[in-house]
């Protein structure tokens, strides 16, 4: 009989509820036991709150038991868990657990399945595929295809990736560059954390596709220093497919210097070429003077990945999920106080509600929800009453939201949204890149002034105050770091004035 | 902590590393980075090493480090708690815990608590890092626990 397969993911998040831990007890347990077992380190299915997440392979399919612990270990296997038997901590088919039945895993197909690292695993899985067909077109033909297919940028501005990649690809002959944007710093996100330590060659093929698409044949990837992991695998994972000799495009890895700022495209290319990352004004726009002055496509992790099944598919495969202007699928993040937190891969159309409720499961306190973040720090905040807007970047940005980076965070009836809105100011005022004065000082203005508001001092002309700084960032900010701040600021006020003292 | 930083070999070693990036002044974060893991900060010397193997002026230098938030200048406590202060951690009580930690630590020299925007455990939080190690879910209580490990290997 061949080795039992076991899964324990190596996930940071994993790990951070003691998913190594549980990986020695199961390997030490199978040896006393003289059981044949062969332990996969997978990436995360993304259903966080049942980490560690511990699957068997069987030949009726994968089964999970979650969350486990390293004290668990010696009843699973007296469970005979190691041929799918029963457990407390069982959930029966990894795939047959609502929370994933319900979505539509298209770029996230793999992160969880395969063993990141195993680049067999990975083309046995669909890997390669886009690439293998990519390098059969030429350029031109390949940036109509991402046209066709209606992808937009998952970064947060959701600008259209064919029209990027034309761009560069029209700029007279010369070196040029395919730069991932792996900043991810928006509270309440990790899929690119996710997908980088859970299918890691899907980031390199989609910029090898972006490479051979706009002639370019070196690329970046921007990573933050906060994910440490994460810059493990990729360096591994580089290593990897450059030995493997499957395409000229070459990947080099930058870390960053823990600054929000370098996210925003401009500001992460000056903290690649070496400097400080100060956002640079725009014209001209990075696909036709990037990186060193070269054309340059700067893209998502997750814009990068979808490529790959556009590619591998077809344009209309991908057209064929989502809504309106918005095209294929999402990855929404829940966080914050959500009782079933963790990766939601679903085409655009879902409503808020159905995330919060259907998949979240409401609060993991248990007390009322009273609003959501979407969008990260620069996006608005909702308010409980108010779930029924579907996940659309237009219909979002007609209540006054935004889609971003797909984070939903949760907050319960606890949360003081004037705090929330000072947070706003101050969070702006340590990461600003100090380039324009509407956002450097503004935002350290609009903290003392919710300061101020919070004491109760003067609050009719103080509000007024702030909304006066909040319309001077809006218009006078060269990026949107300054330009949207006022959002969450306004959005608090606008839908929760008792905290301001404001009925 | 002894000052590693400043022992003798630092302008040698600051040469090397930015040798094993081919002196590209591009590599300048990287090479940053790679000093600073080896000696815990960036003293005066080697800004200075590296300011010779690149090529660039230590003023240039001086502004990128200062830029980031990363970089430090002094050496850093013996152990780093890095506790995330964002948004979805703040949704699940962070910023009592940091207060927790700073009335815990009034008095400890060898653990520092610094703040951080966002670890990408937000589903998980409150979240730190602890000496480079991810946390979940953390308590007033689990944090004490982390203080009394880290000051027993102090
Ligand atoms: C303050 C700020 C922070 C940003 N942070 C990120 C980030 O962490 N990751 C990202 O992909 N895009 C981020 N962006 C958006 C980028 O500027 C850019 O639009 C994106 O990387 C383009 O790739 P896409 O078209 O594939 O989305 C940020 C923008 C701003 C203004
Ligand atoms: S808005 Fe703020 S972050 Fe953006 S360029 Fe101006 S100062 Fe820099
Ligand atoms: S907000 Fe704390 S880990 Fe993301």
């Amino acid at each position: 009989m061949s080795a039992i397969r076991i899964f324990v993911p190596i996930d940071a998040a994993a790990q951070s509820v003691g998913a190594n831990e549980v990986a020695a007890a199961i390997a030490m347990e199978a040896s006393k036991r003289g059981i044949d077992i062969e332990l996969v380190r997978n990436g995360s299915r993304g259903m966080l709150w049942l980490e560690p997440l511990v699957e068997v392979e069987t030949d009726a399919g994968r089964l999970a038991y979650g969350p486990v612990s390293a004290e668990d270990v010696p009843s699973l296997f007296d469970a005979s868990f190691h041929s799918g038997g029963e457990h407390r901590l069982g959930h029966g088919l990894t795939e047959s657990i609502p929370y994933f039945a319900k979505q539509e895993r298209l770029s996230f197909a793999r992160c969880g399945v395969i063993d990141p690292l195993n680049l067999a695993d990975y083309e046995a899985h669909g890997g390669l595929a886009g690439l293998r067909r990519a390098l059969t077109m030429v350029p031109r033909d390949v940036v109509a295809e991402i046209s066709e297919s209606g992808l937009r940028g998952r970064g947060g501005a959701g600008f259209p990736t064919g029209i990027k990649w034309k761009t560069a690809l029209e700029q007279p002959a010369g070196q040029r560059y395919v730069c991932a944007n792996a900043d991810e710093g928006d509270s309440g996100t990790f899929a690119d954390r996710m997908l980088m330590e859970g299918d890691p060659f899907a980031l390199i093929e989609g910029m090898a596709i972006a490479g051979h698409a706009i002639g370019a044949d070196i690329g970046y990837i921007y990573i933050r220093s906060e994910y440490p992991h994460a810059i493990a695998t990729m360096r591994h994972a580089t290593e990897i497919w450059h030995a493997a000799g499957l395409s000229d495009f070459r990947v080099e890895i930058r870390v960053g210097g823990g600054a929000y700022i370098c996210g925003e495209e401009s500001s992460m290319l000056e903290s690649i070429e070496g400097k400080r990352g100060q956002v640079r004004a725009k014209p001209p726009i990075p696909a036709i003077s990037g990186l060193f002055g070269k054309p340059t496509a700067v893209n998502n992790v997750l814009t990068l990945a979808a490529v790959c099944d556009i590619l591998a598919k077809g344009a209309a495969y991908y057209r064929d999920f989502g809504m309106g202007r918005s095209r294929g699928t999402q990855a929404f993040q829940l966080a914050g106080d959500v009782a079933r937190g963790g990766l939601v891969e679903k085409a655009f159309g879902v409503t808020l509600r159905e995330l919060v409720e259907d998949f979240g499961g409401g609060t993991r306190s248990g007390k009322p929800l009273r609003a959501v973040q979407a969008g990260g720090p620069l996006g608005a905040y909702i308010p409980a009453t108010a779930l029924d807007v579907e996940m659309d970047y237009e219909a979002l940005a007609a209540t006054g939201a935004m889609l971003g980076h797909g984070g939903i965070v949760l907050f319960n009836d606890s949360v003081d949204m004037a705090k929330q809105a000072r947070f706003a100011f101050e969070f702006c005022a340590i990461e600003s890149c100090g380039k324009c004065t509407p956002c450097r000082i503004g935002a350290v203005r609009g903290k003392e002034v919710m300061d101020k508001v919070i004491a109760g001092e003067d609050r009719t002309s103080n509000l007024a105050l702030v909304e006066d700084l909040c319309e001077i960032m809006t218009d006078g900010s060269l990026c949107a770091m300054g330009g949207l701040t006022p959002m969450p600021v306004l959005s608090a006020l606008r839908h929760f004035p008792e905290d301001f003292g404001r009925e | 902590m002894s000052d590693i930083a400043a022992l003798p070999d630092l302008l040698e070693r600051c040469r090397e590393i930015c040798a094993q990036h081919g002196n590209r002044p591009d590599a300048l974060i990287e090479i940053l980075h790679a000093v600073q893991a080896e000696r815990g900060y960036l003293a005066d010397d080697a800004l200075k090493g590296i300011a010779q193997a690149l090529n660039i002026s230590r003023a240039e230098i001086y502004g990128v480090v200062t830029f980031y938030h990363d970089f430090r200048r002094e050496p850093p406590p013996r152990h780093v708690v890095k506790l995330c202060r964002a948004e979805a951690c703040q949704a699940v009580g962070s910023d009592e815990l940091a207060r927790h930690a700073e009335a815990r630590l009034a008095d400890s020299a060898s653990i520092g608590v610094e703040a951080v925007y966002c670890l990408g455990n937000c589903a998980l939080g409150p979240a730190a890092l602890v000496d480079g190690k991810l946390k979940a879910r953390l308590t007033a209580a689990s944090l004490d626990v982390i203080f009394a490990d880290l000051e027993r290997q102090a």
